[in-house]
């Protein structure tokens, strides 16, 4: 009867601290929920106590406290391995599946039933920012550089093609690679003042180099109409088919014979966001297996070694700077079409700030990570839309809640990129986080 | 022969400190040249002036390779190690994250870039990168074979014990191809057996027989082992308060007086005056 008598103090314990957890909550519920003023039928204002309701949430708080407590008594008695050392080696080969099912799912999603103009648009919304968090991952993922300005690129690449369009009313598809080389030319010049910076002292000079963007286009009213922002930017078109509303000759609808449809725009602008988000993937995925992503990241292992190895971190910073800025033009360039209206409000720190989030809640450094966050933190958003105020509570709950259970983010292991026998994933605490 | 490295008149200033004062020595190629001294002696300051990480205040540095010479003192850092120059450090700096074969991998860096037509090439699959990463490959795999390190080539070097770090890391500094390989005290928290073996592999370096296709590599090292220096140096020069005080072979530097002084702090004026 071994088990009865080491259960015994741990029932024991567990029942006073649930009971400890219910005063606790008592004496935060009796005044917030248990007293309320209402509206009387006179306009008088009068209090309704509602002691049901606290006594409810008190029994929840204590059978949730209790059960908590005694499932981590129970555990820690047994000595056995934690639940998430149990769960690492079926995890970790279930995700070499997740990452075709997703790609799988994507590449499907306007075709399943079902599937309207706001999930088309929310399918969209996330894309974007999964290739703003891919790209943004070459910056500080690979390369170990912190950049909290990485908004500035996106709306670089936004203005370029509206101001292109617009004052030489050039095309999408010509303006989308100018829009690339116009931030990553951008993204140059922001490497080289912050060469020599590391850690938080790079951080804050990017920072300031996403709000001087954003305030040259709020200032320069001239060029960029300040606050009105740029409206009627041009639309994309299918190979020169145009999506008009109508049909008409030469509009997309009447080339192929369709009925005219607005959601033919949508699901246009889903593939190509899909695309551009797959060549960042692509391109950075190939360029890790290659001796510039090697050095990225061994620039974020150890610099001073990478120079005893006669690497240039010069340029191998401006690279990585370049080319993530030149992903965030892509999606700006994307952005800007999609919404026909750009204005200083869509890039401001904050949107730097989230796309941050994604790359360190995916995984700095994992291309899958990083994508299931953008998933989940934009997807996520939308769905506690129903909550309304409630909304960024959970969300800043939900974020705090994975950071503890996985510090490193989501997929914080390392993928080494050449191996001599079986591929085994580095985890999370050998790999430096880079200190720019 | 003509020296692989001249130092002349080299002067390390930080502020009012000299670290190093007017050493002038030479290290000949196909040999192994150790630099010893007490504590604060300035070997480490000589040795990043060496390798590019400080810039003399005044003096010059030449490599003498392959009928070319280099005046490493007017290079950046990273020119020094294309230049034939490769260190190690001493506290051991892998790219811990990342496995020993990578390691290597990365040494090869500039081979591999050029492989790959500068990044471009490579993305969209036109050049021929993939032959030049067996090769590289193979270089990386007979180093480690080389330093005892093939059954580890797909752990992360930051899980690696002490010892095998430290051959990781010669192992990586020899992936550049160096003319010359500067080992800042490799010996330091190795066991004597360890010690032994590391004594050995210096040796293959030095004439080229550590591992296939490997070619002789003249050595310079900073070392606190005695046992190490005097085993398996061919020259010693030896420092003291940043300046030069002997230069010779080990026999003659284990017999010169000053050298004795400065290790047991006999004749020492700053002490004979406090007396």
């Amino acid at each position: 009867m071994s088990l009865a008598r080491t259960r015994r103090p741990v029932l024991g314990a567990a029942l006073k601290d649930a009971g400890l957890a219910a005063l606790v909550a008592a004496g935060l519920f009796l005044p917030m929920v248990g007293l309320r003023t209402d509206v009387g039928p006179t306009g008088a204002l009068f209090l309704r106590t509602r002691w049901t309701d606290v006594l409810l949430l008190m029994a929840i708080v204590f059978a949730g406290r209790f059960l908590l407590r005694f499932w981590q008594e129970w555990r820690a008695e047994r000595h056995g391995p934690s639940v998430q050392k149990r769960l690492a080696g079926p995890l970790s080969r279930s995700g070499r599946f997740v990452a075709p099912v997703l790609l799988l799912f994507a590449l499907l999603l306007p075709a399943i039933p079902g599937i309207g103009r706001y999930e088309l648009d929310l399918g969209i919304l996330v894309l974007t920012y999964v290739m703003l968090g891919w790209g943004l991952n070459i910056v500080v993922g690979l390369a170990g550089l912190l950049d909290l300005g990485y908004v500035a690129f996106y709306a670089v690449g936004a203005y370029s093609y509206a101001l292109l369009a617009q004052y030489f009313g050039l095309s999408f598809w010509i303006c989308l690679p100018l829009a690339g080389l116009l931030a990553a030319f951008w993204g140059i010049l922001l490497g080289f003042p912050v060469l020599r910076l590391r850690g938080d002292y790079l951080a804050i000079v990017t920072l300031g180099f996403g709000e001087i963007i954003r305030l040259v286009l709020l200032n320069w009213v001239s060029l960029t109409g300040g606050p009105n922002g740029i409206s009627g930017i041009p639309r994309p078109s299918f190979f020169g088919l145009a999506f008009t509303a109508g049909g008409g000759p030469g509009s997309f609808a009447d080339f192929f014979g369709l009925e005219p449809s607005p959601t033919h725009r949508v699901v246009f602008l889903y593939y190509l966001i899909l695309a551009l988000a797959l060549l960042t993937n692509w391109v950075t995925l190939r360029l890790r297996r290659q001796p510039l992503g090697r050095a990225w990241e061994a620039m974020r292992e150890d610099e001073i070694a990478c120079r005893s190895l006669g690497i240039n971190i010069t340029t191998t910073k401006l690279t990585a700077f370049a080319l993530g800025a030149m992903f965030g033009g892509f999606a700006g360039a994307f952005f800007a079409t999609r919404q026909a209206f750009i204005s200083p409000e869509s890039f401001t720190f904050i949107e730097s700030a989230i796309i941050l989030a994604i790359v360190v809640l995916g995984g700095l450094g994992s291309q899958l990570g990083v994508a299931i966050a953008a998933l989940v933190l934009i997807g996520g958003f939308e769905v506690f839309r129903d909550l309304q105020e409630w909304r960024m509570l959970v969300f800043g709950a939900a974020m705090v809640l994975i950071m503890i259970w996985k510090p490193r983010g989501l997929v914080g292991s390392r993928n080494p990129t050449v191996a001599l026998g079986e591929k085994r994933t580095i985890s999370a605490a050998m790999v430096a986080e880079g200190r720019g | 022969m003509a020296p692989i490295l001249t130092v002349e008149n080299l002067t390390m200033r930080f502020g009012g400190l000299t670290a190093v004062r007017d050493v002038s020595f030479a290290a000949a190629p196909g040999a192994i040249t150790a630099v010893i001294g007490p504590n604060g002696a300035g070997k480490t300051t000589m040795f990043n002036c060496i390798t590019g990480f400080y810039r003399p205040t005044s003096g010059s540095l030449t490599l003498r390779h392959e009928g070319r010479e280099v005046a490493l003192h007017r290079l950046a850092g990273h020119r020094i190690a294309r230049a034939g120059v490769a260190r190690t450090f001493q506290n051991v700096r892998l790219f811990a994250g990342m496995t020993a074969l990578e390691n290597l991998l990365v040494a090869q860096h500039r081979t591999l870039m050029a492989a790959t037509g500068f990044g471009i090439g490579a993305v969209l699959g036109l050049s021929g990168y993939h032959a030049a990463e067996q090769a590289a490959i193979g270089r990386a795999t007979a180093w480690l074979e080389a330093c005892g390190l093939i059954d580890r080539a797909d752990d992360p070097a930051g899980s690696l014990p002490y010892g095998a770090q430290r051959r990781l890391e010669i192992a990586r500094a020899m992936c550049t191809e160096p003319a010359l390989l500067c080992l800042d005290e490799p010996a330091a928290g190795l066991n004597p057996r360890e010690s032994l073996a590391l004594g050995e592999l210096l040796r293959a370096i030095r004439d080229g027989k550590a591992a296939e296709g490997a070619a002789p590599c003249s050595i310079l090292l900073i070392e606190h082992d005695m046992g190490v220096v005097m085993g398996i140096s061919d020259h010693i020069v030896v420092l003291d308060h940043g300046s030069k005080i002997a230069d010779g072979p080990p026999a003659a530097i284990r017999a010169d007086d000053k050298v004795i002084a400065a290790y047991l702090g006999e004749g020492d004026e700053d002490e004979e005056g406090a007396a």
